[in-house]
């Protein structure tokens, strides 16, 4: 065998792993949506998926995308903080603090927003008795803004900590010369560590928007009553009702959400790629 | 530089604000796990109470009894794990050290089509298996289960091992390789051996990812393969809050030790070669 020969070899059993059991499913998805009951080809699990779930599909890119950008929002503020920040203290607690939910399983945090969040929750408990609210006007948190919080609360730490390793591999001097000129930390930030992360911060919060976009045990726990996300809706047409081709619609409609996503970062790496050639 | 300075806050004020921000933060991070912990010793704890009425260990015996659901499910979810670790690696560092070291044709197109199942919903792909699997019995399956959750890790464990060889010196394995070592010595005796961090870090990424698995899990092992994160979520569910809470606890322990040495296994040098 030439050498080309044991390459492929080696790496032949692994892609086949990847082509029977994921590659192949996701072709079956393709067909199955446009597949009808007599056999031939329909549009109906589309229309009716939009018919009964058009709302959720609305509201499961807006709870996506806002909990992508708030991500974003915390994860530049404290890799920024960590790269910047001048209290040696603060900075070591920060680098501590932020990371514990790094590897929390998504149910887990699901559950553990339920009972945190819940009317009767400690979060309620803590607002009360600081006097911030009254009694009277708590409310449960359990809807789409406990779907949003727990995606923070688990993702965020994840897209810090590969932004903060890109920060802090970048070249010091640049922002020891605008620090010399008298620049404040947060234009240091935004004008000069920001730009040259973009990439980084890009590919982590794309893979948290597909990511976040399959999430089925968060919705499921905190918010399963409409409207709701796409994934607990597949997961009840497939329960209660054996209906592959709506199913299948659903999964193919939010394939064609988290497209996006990857259509933004491709838009994005291509112009800062034509900004970097001369 | 454009733009107004804002005027630099005095530095005390500085220090409170700082110091209210981390509080914040740590409330933020630490205010839900702690509701977990109580929930977690809770006896009773009924509303309006703010803090449970009574505390004990009466559901911490409910969950270890002998033979109770929670050990064989914490029992089922470790056999699986390691089962999914052996496959995905057996496949993953031939893989790895291929596109590391090998000259491989459509080298691009192979590392993306490893990239695809972090990069797409998975969603249509456990619903899809499932119906196949169900078809040749393979729901409801340990097997079945194994393999969806394997050919998701198998992916992070490719892209690892493929960094990890990556990282290491070629002109240690050519010393070994101009004293009249075979391929087969050298790699066993030099190239492995200096992966190893490597190869054990992926090894615990996988791990952890098929331990904390849960969308696959839910429609490939119904209705026999009852893994803890499905456990736990039945117990949610059902109201049970000790129990899911307890459940929670246990799956919490790995995911926080590993946390806490991630750094050690996955070096900087090693990071850097990644989708290299």
């Amino acid at each position: 065998m030439n050498r080309r020969g044991i390459a492929l070899a080696l790496i032949a059993p692994a892609l086949l792993v990847v082509a029977l059991f994921f590659i192949a499913p996701l072709i079956m998805s393709a067909v199955q949506a446009f597949h009808g009951k007599d056999g031939g080809f329909t549009l109906e699990h589309f229309a009716k998926s939009f018919d009964f779930y058009g709302k959720d599909l609305l509201f499961t890119l807006a709870i996506v995308i806002l909990s992508t950008l708030l991500i974003g929002i915390v994860a530049i503020a404290i890799a920024g903080y960590l790269t910047l920040g001048a209290n040696a203290r603060a900075v070591a607690i920060l680098r501590w603090l932020y990371r514990w939910p790094l590897f929390i399983p998504f149910v887990v945090a699901g559950q553990v927003m339920r009972t945190f969040l819940a009317k009767n929750g400690m979060l309620n408990h803590v607002l009360i008795g600081s006097g911030l609210i009254e009694p009277l006007s708590a409310q449960s948190l359990l809807d789409w803004r406990g779907i949003v919080v727990a995606f923070v609360w688990k993702q965020a730490p994840f897209v810090t900590l590969l932004l903060a390793g890109a920060m802090a591999s970048l070249e010091p001097q640049h922002v020891e010369a605008a620090r010399n000129l008298g620049a404040p930390r947060w234009r240091v930030l935004y004008d000069i560590v920001l730009p040259q992360v973009r990439g980084t911060l890009l590919v982590g919060l794309v893979l948290s928007f597909v990511t976040m976009l399959s999430v089925l045990s968060v919705p499921l726990m905190i918010n399963p009553n409409s409207p709701t996300m796409v994934t607990v809706d597949v997961a009840y047409r497939i329960s209660t009702h054996g209906d592959y081709g709506v199913a299948n619609a659903l999964c193919l409609l939010s394939l064609g959400l988290s497209a996006i996503g990857a259509a933004f970062y491709l838009r994005h790496a291509s112009q800062t790629s034509a900004r970097m050639s001369p | 530089m454009r733009g107004r300075r804002l005027p630099a806050l005095p530095a005390p004020a500085a220090a409170i604000l700082r110091a209210v921000l981390l509080a914040l933060l740590a409330f933020a991070i630490f205010g839900p796990l702690l509701n977990l912990m109580l929930w977690a010793f809770a006896e009773r704890w009924y509303f309006p109470s703010k803090l449970p009425m009574e505390y004990g260990l009466t559901y911490w015996y409910r969950v270890f009894q002998p033979r109770g659901n929670a050990l064989a499910s914490l029992g089922t979810s470790v056999w699986i794990a390691l089962l999914t670790v052996v496959f995905s690696l057996a496949v993953a560092v031939p893989a790895g050290f291929a596109l590391a070291r090998l000259k491989l044709p459509w080298r691009g197109g192979i590392l993306l089509l490893f990239l695809l199942p972090q990069a797409v919903p998975n969603l249509p792909v456990y619903v899809n298996i499932a119906q196949v699997f169900y078809q040749i019995g393979l729901n409801g399956t340990i097997l079945g289960v194994v393999l969806v959750h394997a050919s998701h890790g198998l992916v992070l464990a490719v892209w690892i091992a493929s960094a990890a060889f990556a990282s290491i010196d070629v002109s240690l394995e050519e010393a070994s390789r101009n004293l009249g070592a075979s391929p087969w010595t050298c790699f066993r005796t030099v190239t492995l051996p200096l992966a190893i961090p490597g190869l054990i870090a992926s090894a615990i990424f996988v791990f952890l990812e098929s331990l904390d698995e849960f969308t696959g899990t839910y429609f490939v092992g119904v209705p026999d393969v009852t893994t803890l994160p499905l456990l736990m979520f039945n117990a949610t569910m059902g109201g049970n809050y000790q129990i899911s809470s307890i459940t929670a606890l246990l799956l919490l322990i790995p995911s926080i030790a590993f946390m806490l040495v991630v750094e050690r296994f996955l070096k900087a040098d090693v990071l850097a070669m990644v989708g290299r």
